[in-house]
């Protein structure tokens, strides 16, 4: 091979490398296949995991059950190693996959328009307001509740920080749920959206049509964020709640918690708005033979095309996870995805009352909840949770891991894959008595 | 090839003036550069431009393209058919392929824009440079 | 339609693509009163304790399958698709290297995949400590001091890096404005620099296609925050000036981004921290091997140097004496968050398995990689046209330019190099070459994959001039032929509806 390219050795394809950056890196010899087993198997084994302990931690990444071949079906090498379905004629399984993918996320939201999924939850709420903001010609500001996860809106902080839009929080009501009055006073004609979440953060369910009522009196966008999908098999949806564009995390729909990445961020929105939706679209269309076939769609928007105009920087969607996604919700249907939602909910009203009445611990929201609430208890969360530990069971989020100043308050968080064994042991627990 | 009673701007827009009223559209050379098009954003009647501003955009399936008025002007018509059907810019880019009539304000502009040739000349030179 | 139906149903057929085709769409499949799933029954009393009006009717639409319907389906959908463990990606940029199985085993382990990101730190030990040894073996091989893991890919590694680019210029009293950019550059640089509130110069690329100095000194002013290079350049062409591009950069007090998309072309030989590299994103779906995936999951990790990691995103992975990790968020100049939690994690374990295999071999890699694309480059030479013929590294980049004086478009070629079992190359940038090939085979294929690509790219050439006609309407032997996108855009069809 050297003489067909006419040079001596591999080193003088690398003259242009000055010798002065050139090093070698300081690292320890290759291991086999076997050693890297126990080397990373002996890291995974120092992790608690939700197979393996009485589980209730929620709070944006969620413990539901994903079903054998979503995940066998993921070794194929034809959908692990395939490449962005960029040439449609090599492409057609994955083009297709993803189709599915965006119908099933408007069979949910009941929205006419998705696209082929983005990063995570807080990454597309990112984006949702700026699509609005597009939209808006021209408006500067960007109404959230203070029910939208912490580190959603952490996120998007950060985004703004340089685009000179202003953000305005409306806290919640003494319920739980975003206060009416306060978000209807916070949007103004100079409002582009206005973001509520359902279920909220701390688990109460809100309902879609007070934020985009107040969207619509001002001619502002409507943005519904979910952070458990499943919810979405049983909870309005957005889409019949007035909601202009629906975004957020559907991780629950099918993808493992991995230590929370990678998730599955998914948008969707009006059909008026389609033009402005960021990340990949694909489209129905046919061959030169006439059989019907899938493409990439709207690309323009990309910004491989439109570079600095790019209605968002993304280049990748969350490929395999939209085909898990996609197979487990294909797999489960809309019956399967309701009793997921009704096995969720019935587990966590049953939980919720039961904590409600041991001595020491209230409930601080009367809200309606989904399957995930807020409980006070008499002592710092962070301390109790930790004794609970030690005996098998993650009983929750504390909030102090958001808000040092929230001592005593911590989110649990149930779904279909506990058992109601689980459930006693943590009700036993907290009661002060033995396992 | 390049109609003669037109004017031409670097950025590939050609001017017919009749009257007080000029068509623009975008040159064949253009329409052969984007492809097939696929989505014309036009502004609506009434909106002023100066010289060299953007009044909407084109897309084809690879390329989105600004348009970008050669002369100043108020809005008077709309070519709604080729936002309806944005192939027929392909097909006539320099007859029904119109996108927008505007009134003009002025007609010195009209001076400083190539002529067919000039513009022929113009088209060749970028090309070399590929 | 029922699969009895649908195999009576097709065209004629390629007995290479055995498969019934159309295929239907998962919701053409469903049938009522089919069910695919078991759940347990409900041990708790049944309820729905939310107000009729905060509820939703059924799922219009929604699916009612089995699992062998799915089986089927998703199997079949599959075999649609090329892949890197059928053949050859020469996709430039992309470095569509194999993904070792290995990997995913280590990613499916109960305490990776079923652990939660907020489990408390002390139950979460094995987690920190990857993420921790994966950055410090980052740090080594960008030789810069610090790594975050968080950016979600690369495109947001970007913007992380040109974020604290900024927030550490604003420290110095001024933001600046502007951000240089090469004209071969990718499309999601100057996205990514809009983002971050900057405006975009493009420098002009020399006749080398490389930087030229000149125009550069001539641009870069106390005004431009940062000089956004890829290295090797989108041409596959290293900056041989790269040490006097830093000092023009660093000598009006600005930052040397970089892009690492084709970190595979010198990962484990040279170090960019030496190069006056500052901050640097690097594509763990590229050089290090975790799975496309039909599109994603990525990662982009960003490294830094040592002026920018008071402004890493938050949280950080910390390392305590006694040898415990912990995460740390009280970071007052941090740019705040990307996303949540940590990152992609998922990719972490896989590419920290990746990186073990190789350990101190890891310049292998680098080296075999640009001994691939340059021998492709020597069997291609004179066949199709070199606009830029600087020494390549990892990739090469050809034109259509002889064969588009015969009507045939790289578009064209790309489609019948289908046709002979290969996947085209990248053809949409970089912008400064008109119908580009852009060929990148990595180091995972040998000489004889190599040499068939080679036949095959010079029996296509053969073709457009004996009978461009052929080329020109590829390709002929995949599932569908050449796929109408014109189409997809004048009447956008974007779902199924019940």
């Amino acid at each position: 091979m050297l003489s067909a390219i006419g040079v001596r050795s591999i080193d003088d394809l690398f003259a242009a490398v000055p010798a002065a950056v050139r090093r070698a890196p300081d690292l320890p010899p290759p291991m086999s296949e076997i050693e890297i087993r126990r080397f990373l198997g002996g890291m995974a084994k120092k992790n608690a995991n939700a197979r393996d302990t009485a589980f209730f931690l929620g709070a944006g990444v969620y413990n539901h059950y994903v079903s054998s071949i979503a995940d066998q079906m993921l070794y194929r090498a034809e959908w692990l190693t395939s490449y962005t379905p960029y040439q449609p004629e090599v492409s057609q399984g994955t083009l297709q996959s993803i189709f599915e993918f965006q119908t099933h996320i408007c069979l949910l939201t009941g929205l006419e328009v998705a696209n082929a999924s983005l990063y995570e939850g807080a990454s597309a709420l990112v984006e949702a307001l700026l699509m609005a903001e597009r939209l808006s010609r021209g408006k500067t500001r960007a109404v959230l509740s203070a029910g939208i996860h912490p580190e959603y809106r952490e996120t998007v902080r950060t985004y703004f920080s340089n685009l000179g839009l202003e953000l305005v929080e409306v806290p919640l009501g003494p319920d739980g749920a975003t206060d009416a009055k306060a978000l209807a006073a916070a949007v103004d004609e100079r409002t582009f959206a206005v973001a509520v979440q359902s279920p909220n953060f701390y688990g109460v369910v809100e309902d879609w049509k007070a934020g985009s009522a107040a969207a619509k009196a001002k001619g502002a966008l409507s943005v519904a964020v979910v952070a458990e999908a499943v919810s979405l098999a049983l909870l309005a949806p957005p889409g019949e709640g007035g909601a202009d564009i629906a975004c957020g995390e559907a991780q629950s729909l099918g993808v493992p918690m991995h230590n929370g990445g990678p998730l599955l961020g998914f948008l969707a929105c009006r059909t008026e708005h389609q033009r402005q939706i960021p990340g990949r679209l694909v489209g129905l269309t046919k061959d030169a033979e006439g059989r019907r076939a899938f493409c990439l769609t709207l690309s323009t928007r990309e910004q491989h095309i439109r570079r600095e105009k790019a209605t968002s920087n993304i280049c990748t969607n969350q490929g395999l996870m939209a085909l898990a996604s996609n197979i487990h919700m294909s797999l489960l249907g809309k019956e399967g995805l309701r009793e997921v939602a009704l096995q969720s909910h019935a587990k966590a009203q049953y939980l919720k009352g039961v904590i409600a009445k041991i001595p020491g611990y209230r409930l601080p929201y009367a809200g309606p909840t989904f399957n995930e609430f807020l409980v006070e208890g008499p002592e710092d969360a962070a301390v109790l949770l930790e004794r609970l530990s030690a005996r098998g069971i993650l009983g929750g989020v504390p909030l102090s891991r958001f808000d040092p100043k929230d001592r005593r308050r911590w989110l649990v968080a149930v779904t279909e894959m506990n058992e109601r064994a689980e459930l006693d042991r943590l009700v036993a627990a907290l009661s002060g008595r033995p396992a | 090839m390049n109609p003669e009673d037109l004017r031409y701007a670097d950025s590939h827009e050609w001017v017919r003036v009749d009257g007080d009223v000029g068509t623009i559209g975008i040159t064949d050379h253009a329409q052969k550069q984007l492809g097939e098009i696929v989505y014309l954003e036009l502004p609506e009647v009434g909106h002023m431009y100066d010289a060299g501003d953007e009044f909407g955009t084109v897309e084809s399936v690879k390329a989105v393209s600004e348009l970008f008025t050669p002369i100043s002007g108020e809005v008077v018509e709309v070519n709604k058919g080729a936002v309806a059907e944005p192939g027929i810019i392909n097909d006539d880019p320099f007859g029904d392929g119109w996108l927008i009539k505007l009134k003009v304000s002025t007609d010195v502009e009209i001076g400083k824009l190539m002529s067919a040739d000039a513009y022929a000349e113009y088209v060749r030179e970028e090309e070399q440079e590929k | 339609m029922s699969v009895e139906v649908e195999e009576k149903a097709t065209a004629a057929r390629d007995p290479r693509y055995p498969e019934p085709r159309p295929l239907p769409l998962v919701f053409e499949r469903s049938g009522e009163g089919k069910v695919g799933y078991s759940l347990p029954p409900l041990d708790v009393p049944a309820t729905v304790a939310i107000p009729a009006a905060l509820c939703r009717k059924e799922i219009a639409g929604g699916t009612q399958i089995s699992e062998v319907d799915v089986a089927r389906h998703f199997t079949r959908l599959s075999k649609l698709n090329f892949s890197i463990d059928q053949g050859l990606y020469a996709l430039g940029s992309c470095t569509m290297k194999h993904n070792p199985r290995t990997n995913e085993e280590m990613a499916r382990l109960p305490g990776f995949a079923a652990s939660h990101p907020l489990a408390p730190d002390a139950l979460s030990q094995g987690s920190l400590e990857l993420a921790w040894r994966l950055e410090r073996i980052l740090a080594e091989l960008t030789g810069l001091p610090r790594v975050t893991l968080q950016p979600s890919a690369g495109a947001q590694g970007e913007l992380a890096g040109i974020l604290m680019v900024r927030k550490a210029l604003e420290k110095t009293g001024k933001a600046r404005t502007t951000v240089l950019i090469p004209d071969s550059a990718h499309g999601t640089n100057p996205a990514s620099a809009h983002f971050a509130g900057y405006t975009v110069k493009e420098l002009k690329s020399n006749t080398r296609g490389t930087i030229d100095l000149d125009v550069l000194e001539r641009a870069m002013t106390e005004d431009v925050a940062a000089l956004m290079l890829t290295v090797p350049n989108t041409l596959g062409i290293f900056e041989d000036r790269i040490l006097d591009i830093a000092k023009i950069v660093h000598g009006k007090g600005g930052y040397l981004y970089c892009d690492g998309a084709n970190f595979n072309a010198f990962v484990g030989v040279a170090k960019p921290g030496l190069m006056g590299v500052d901050v640097m994103h690097m594509n763990l779906h590229k050089t290090f091997s975790t799975p496309h995936g039909g599109g994603g999951p990525g990662s982009g990790p960003v490294a830094v140097c040592e002026a920018l990691v008071p402004y890493l995103p938050r949280p950080t992975v910390e390392r305590r004496a006694d040898g415990t990790f912990f995460l740390e968020y009280d970071r007052p100049d941090s740019i705040g968050r990307l996303r949540t939690f940590l990152g992609n994690f998922g990719m972490f374990v896989r590419a920290l398995s990746y990186i073990a295999a190789y350990g101190n071999r890891i310049g292998e890699v680098a080296k075999v990689a640009v001994l691939n694309a340059n021998y492709i480059r020597a069997g291609l030479t004179g066949v199709y046209h070199l606009k830029y013929d600087g020494p390549s590294m990892h990739e090469v980049v050809f034109s259509d330019k002889k064969q588009a004086d015969l009507g045939v478009s790289n578009v064209d070629i790309a489609k019948r190099l289908m046709d002979y079992g290969f996947h085209p190359p990248t053809m949409s940038f970089p912008l400064i070459v008109h119908g580009a090939l852009m060929i990148e085979p990595t180091e995972t294929e040998g000489k004889p994959v190599l040499d068939a690509f080679i036949r095959a790219m010079r029996e296509i050439a053969r073709e457009c001039e004996e009978n461009p006609e052929l080329v020109h309407t590829a390709p002929h032997t995949t599932p569908v032929k050449r796929v109408d996108e014109v189409g997809a855009a004048r009447n956008l069809v974007l779902r199924w509806r019940p």
